[in-house]
This record gives structure tokens, C-alpha cells and sequence, in this order.
């Protein structure tokens, strides 16, 4: 693809500055989002990654434009980000899917919004049905692509909700813990599934998790946030090829960085507290047993 | 390997009778509703025959039967479609108002804020209490009737439509906002297939409660119609057309119910889908 000369070639996709958010009035407001920077280059791979209560499913719901800054500059493409659109597609954890709707109308639902029916033309409507096909077969759903959702397994059901998102080619792919509820096998293929996707359809992706394993798996950057207040602690870039493979989960700078990662995690979540509980209690335990 | 896996003798599925939240058998469970559907009519018969109970107080099933097949030669079809009439009048006019105003209310916090606390107010005042005002509005000719089941069903239909709709998950609404949906199109291509379902549910329950105003609906200088010939028999004490009155009503709802469950099962096959 060439390269758009138009624009700088360094700005970036989403950019926010001094942004804050937060909840409720007067002496009951809570701090959700404080004074979040952060730049976020096209076709960047970045993973979101804290504590529960960091708010970093806040951030990703502020750049889809589902929540409202409290303050500061949000964009996307140099424009403020004022409310949800198109070109910021979200896959979300679950219950997003049209359950009257099967696979294939799932995936095309977006096609029959005004926003794709204005200016179409008849080659719109021929490459929007070949695109239906690519995903089905790029998502390994083609098989089911009559059956319900409510016929699917989670994972396939997540394949169908990212299979969605991209039917509009979005800029911007924002996930919000889309794996969070799949188990271990079925969350590593998603994974490989997800990187295939991104170096294919060459959106940039924002995507949330609180396993850090994921994060560092599939981010080129880590965005590592921290609670009460949320915002970001530190940006970690991934020492990996952009090539993925499972093996590299136990390269040494994976590992290095992982446990890096998780020792910061540990600190800035205020759990220390609950470990000295937990010392204190296994203390007095030993003495009841010792009786 | 597999080939030499002996198939064991399986022990028989356990059948507890008091398992919380069990299965039964589906030949035990038809048994058990046959007797719960027979010893009631055999006690009924039983306490009729025994004659410790004056007939007028408990008339026997043979009486009552014997009283259908002389308001048929008198004109019971006719009573049936009247009432029917009236019924799915005062109910699909409901409807008719209900569903887009529950559906406006559940959409936009400003109509909830603004309708549903006197719709909530209105749903507990007596319908039966409107009956005087209701001859005095409208005057004593069908429309009455029909406005008297359109009272007692409307303010009820309103608060469940808007509840189906706001059951609808957030992450279904959200979905179609970032794939640039207007509001509109969240309304008629989110909202209203979402809550479908629940919808028709919505109509099949209200239905019944249209049939249990039928009789105050007929106190309005009626001529015919299942509840006028229920009051009509009150008033010379002929208990066995009130309880024929009384069976019948109950049967034509449960025709109708089951008509609209094979719908909703024939409407959503998504639902029913096997996985």
C-alpha cells in the first residue's frame, strides 16, 4: 500500500492529551482517567494492561467515543473525538452479538446502516459480499455462517464479533478484554488469530487485558496503568519481532519483562496491605494449630 | 486399543422425586399432569354426587354441561364472539398506544422521567372504579366495553414494554453506535428486534388480564356477551351457567395463550435453536 503523502508520516492515529475522566458530583466525584498522554501510531499494535480499577477500559470506551472526557484533547486522525464512529470499530467482551441475526448477517449488519447505503454504488455492493466471504473464511467460520450465535462456542462467537468490527474497515480496532472469557487453548489460537488479522487488515488495534502474558504476547507496546487514581504508570515497548510465535513466550526478554511488569502491577495496586493482612493471619493460624 | 473397551451395564438414570431444580421423566411428568388436571374434576364430581352440598351452591359437572348445551341452542356462539371481540379490542387498542410509548419511555430517560411515574400512579387506581366515569365519557354503546378493557390493560402494558426494551444489553447498543449507527437505526434495528421475544410475552401475559376485565367490562348496560350472561345468572342464582360462564372464559384464554406461545416458538426460531 503506499504510503499517504498528504499527512506527516509521524502523526499519530489516536492521541490524547491531559485527558481526564470522571464520575459523579461534587464531593462524591471519583477520578476514573487522570491526566492520561498518549500517542498511538498508525497500524501499532498496543495493549492496555493493569490492576482492576486502573481504568483502562475507560480509556479504550473514551476513544471509542462511549464515554465523555472530563477534560483535555482526544483525537483520532487529528480530529477531536466527540461520540462513537465508524472508523473506531470495538469488539467487546460478550453479549454484543444480534442473536436473530445468524453469522453471516451478524457480519453485515453494519452494511445496511446509512452511513455505508449513502453514495453506494453497485461495485460497493459487490465488494461488500466478497468482503462478507473473506472474513467468513479469514475467521474459519464459513461452515457456520447460517447457524445462530446462540449456536456457537464463546471463541467462535468472539470471531464473529471481531469478524463484524472489521467488515467496515475500521482505522481503529478497540477490544475490550475480548478473550477475558474463553479458556486457555481456544484464548492462544484467538491470539494468533487476532496477529494474522492486524498484519492483514493493517488497523490499528487498542486492546485491554489484564493478563499480562496477553499483553505482551500480542502488543508491540504495553501501556501499563495503575489504580486510584487511573492512569498510566509507564509504557513498555515489546523487545520481540513483530512475527509472533508461541515459543517466544518463554524467550528470556519475555520473561524479564514479564515479571517486570507484574512486580510494578503488584506495587501500584495497593495490594500490599492485603499481603501484610495475609502474613498477619498465617502468623496467628500458627498459633492456633501450635495449641 | 478401543476396540477392546468391554461397554459396561449402565446404571439406570436417577429419578428423585424432590431433586431441587431435577428433571423427571417426561411419562412422569405427562402422569402427573393428567392427575392434576383429573383429581380436581373427580373431587368436583365426587362433592357434587355426595350430596352433602345443596346443588345451588356446588353444581355437579353433568349440570353444567347439560346448562352449555342449552346456552348453546340459546345463542352461545354469539356470546363467545362478542366477548372475543370486545376482549381483543380493548387489548390490541392497548397495544396499539402501548407499544410505542414503552418502547419511546424505555429508549430516552427524558420520556421515562417525564411519563412513567403517572403511569405508575394510574396502574393501581381500580379499573373497575372507572366503570361509572366510562358511562359518563364515553356513554354505554361497545366503545365502552372496550374502554374498560383498554383501562384496566394499557398502564400495565406501557411499564412492561419499556422494561423489555430496557433489557436489552448495553453491549448490543454500543456495538451499533461504533459501527455508526444513528439513533434511529439503534431504535428500529437494535432496540425492537432485541425485545421482540420479550414483547410477545408481554402481549400473551396482558391478554390474560384483558380476559379477567370481560366481566366488569359487561356491567355497562350489556345485552350479550359471556360476563353479561355470568351477571345474568347471578341475579336469578342459576350457579351453573356462572360456572359454565367461568370454565369457558378460562378455556378461550388458554386456546388463545397456547395460539400465541406456538407463535413466539414459530416467530424465534433463533430461541429454540438446537446447539
Amino acid at each position: 500500500m503506499a504510503p499517504d503523502l498528504s499527512s506527516p508520516a509521524k502523526a499519530p492515529k489516536l492521541q490524547a492529551r491531559g485527558v481526564w475522566k470522571t464520575f459523579g458530583h461534587g464531593t462524591a466525584r471519583t477520578v476514573a482517567l487522570q491526566d492520561v498522554d498518549l500517542d498511538i501510531a498508525d497500524n501499532a499494535f498496543v495493549t492496555l494492561v493493569g490492576a482492576s480499577g486502573c481504568g483502562k477500559s475507560t480509556l479504550l470506551r473514551t476513544l471509542a467515543g462511549l464515554e465523555h472526557r472530563s477534560a483535555g484533547d482526544l483525537r483520532c486522525d487529528g480530529q477531536p473525538i466527540d461520540g462513537p464512529g465508524r472508523e473506531r470499530a470495538m469488539v467487546f467482551q460478550h453479549y454484543s452479538l444480534y442473536p436473530w441475526l445468524n453469522v453471516l448477517d451478524n457480519i453485515r449488519f453494519s452494511r445496511q446502516l446509512a452511513t455505508h447505503t449513502r453514495d453506494r454504488t453497485d461495485a460497493d455492493v459487490e465488494a461488500a459480499s466478497g468482503r462478507a466471504d473473506a472474513l467468513l473464511r479469514l475467521m474459519g467460520l464459513a461452515h457456520v455462517a447460517r447457524a445462530y450465535p446462540s449456536q456457537l462456542s464463546g471463541g467462535m462467537q468472539q470471531r464473529v464479533a471481531i469478524a463484524r468490527a472489521l467488515m467496515s474497515r475500521p482505522q481503529v480496532l478497540l477490544m475490550d478484554e475480548p478473550f477475558g472469557a474463553l479458556d486457555a487453548q481456544t484464548r492462544e489460537v484467538m491470539h494468533d488469530l487476532i496477529l494474522h488479522v492486524h498484519r492483514l487488515e493493517r488497523t490499528t488495534i487498542v486492546f485491554v487485558t489484564h493478563d499480562v502474558e496477553e499483553a505482551l504476547y500480542l502488543g508491540h507496546q504495553v501501556v501499563l496503568m495503575a489504580p486510584r487514581p487511573g492512569r498510566i504508570d509507564s509504557i513498555h515497548p515489546v523487545p520481540l519481532p513483530a512475527l509472533r510465535t508461541q515459543d517466544m513466550k518463554l524467550a528470556p526478554a519475555f520473561t524479564a519483562l514479564k515479571r517486570t511488569l507484574l512486580e510494578r502491577i503488584r506495587a501500584t495496586s495497593g495490594m500490599q496491605t492485603d499481603t501484610e493482612l495475609l502474613a498477619r493471619l498465617s502468623r496467628a493460624g500458627s498459633i492456633d494449630l501450635a495449641r | 486399543m478401543a476396540s477392546s473397551v468391554q461397554t459396561p451395564e449402565f446404571l439406570p438414570e436417577p429419578q428423585p422425586w424432590w431433586a431441587v431444580r431435577g428433571t423427571i421423566a417426561p411419562r412422569r411428568a405427562a402422569l402427573l399432569t393428567a392427575l392434576g388436571l383429573l383429581l380436581p374434576l373427580l373431587g368436583w364430581m365426587a362433592l357434587a354426587g355426595s350430596g352433602w352440598v345443596d346443588p345451588v351452591f356446588l353444581p355437579g359437572p353433568g349440570a353444567v354441561l347439560a346448562r352449555l348445551a342449552t346456552w348453546w341452542a340459546d345463542g352461545l356462539l354469539e356470546d363467545i364472539g362478542t366477548s372475543t371481540l370486545r376482549v381483543l379490542g380493548g387489548w390490541a387498542l392497548a397495544a396499539l398506544v402501548a407499544l410505542p410509548l414503552g418502547l419511546l419511555i424505555g429508549s430516552f430517560r427524558t420520556l421515562q422521567a417525564l411519563l412513567e411515574p403517572l403511569t405508575d400512579f394510574i396502574r393501581y387506581m381500580p379499573a373497575v372504579a372507572f366503570v361509572p366515569l366510562v358511562m359518563v365519557w364515553i356513554g354505554i354503546d361497545e366503545g365502552a366495553k372496550v374502554a374498560v378493557i383498554f383501562i384496566g390493560t394499557f398502564f400495565q402494558m406501557v411499564l412492561m414494554v419499556a422494561e423489555d426494551i430496557r433489557r436489552v444489553p448495553q453491549a448490543q447498543i454500543e456495538a451499533a453506535q461504533t459501527m455508526g449507527a444513528t439513533r434511529r437505526e439503534i431504535v428500529e434495528q437494535v432496540l425492537v428486534p432485541s425485545a421482540k421475544p420479550a414483547l410477545l410475552d408481554t402481549l400473551r401475559v396482558t391478554m390474560g388480564w384483558a380476559w379477567t376485565y370481560l366481566v366488569v367490562a359487561e356491567l355497562v348496560a350489556a345485552s350479550s356477551g359471556l360476563g353479561f350472561a355470568i351477571l345474568k345468572a347471578q341475579r336469578f342464582l342459576q350457579t351453573d351457567k356462572i360456572f359454565a360462564g367461568i370454565v369457558l372464559i378460562g378455556l378461550i384464554g388458554l386456546v388463545i395463550d397456547q395460539g400465541l406461545r406456538w407463535a413466539h416458538r414459530r416467530a424465534f426460531p433463533y430461541l429454540h435453536a438446537r446447539h
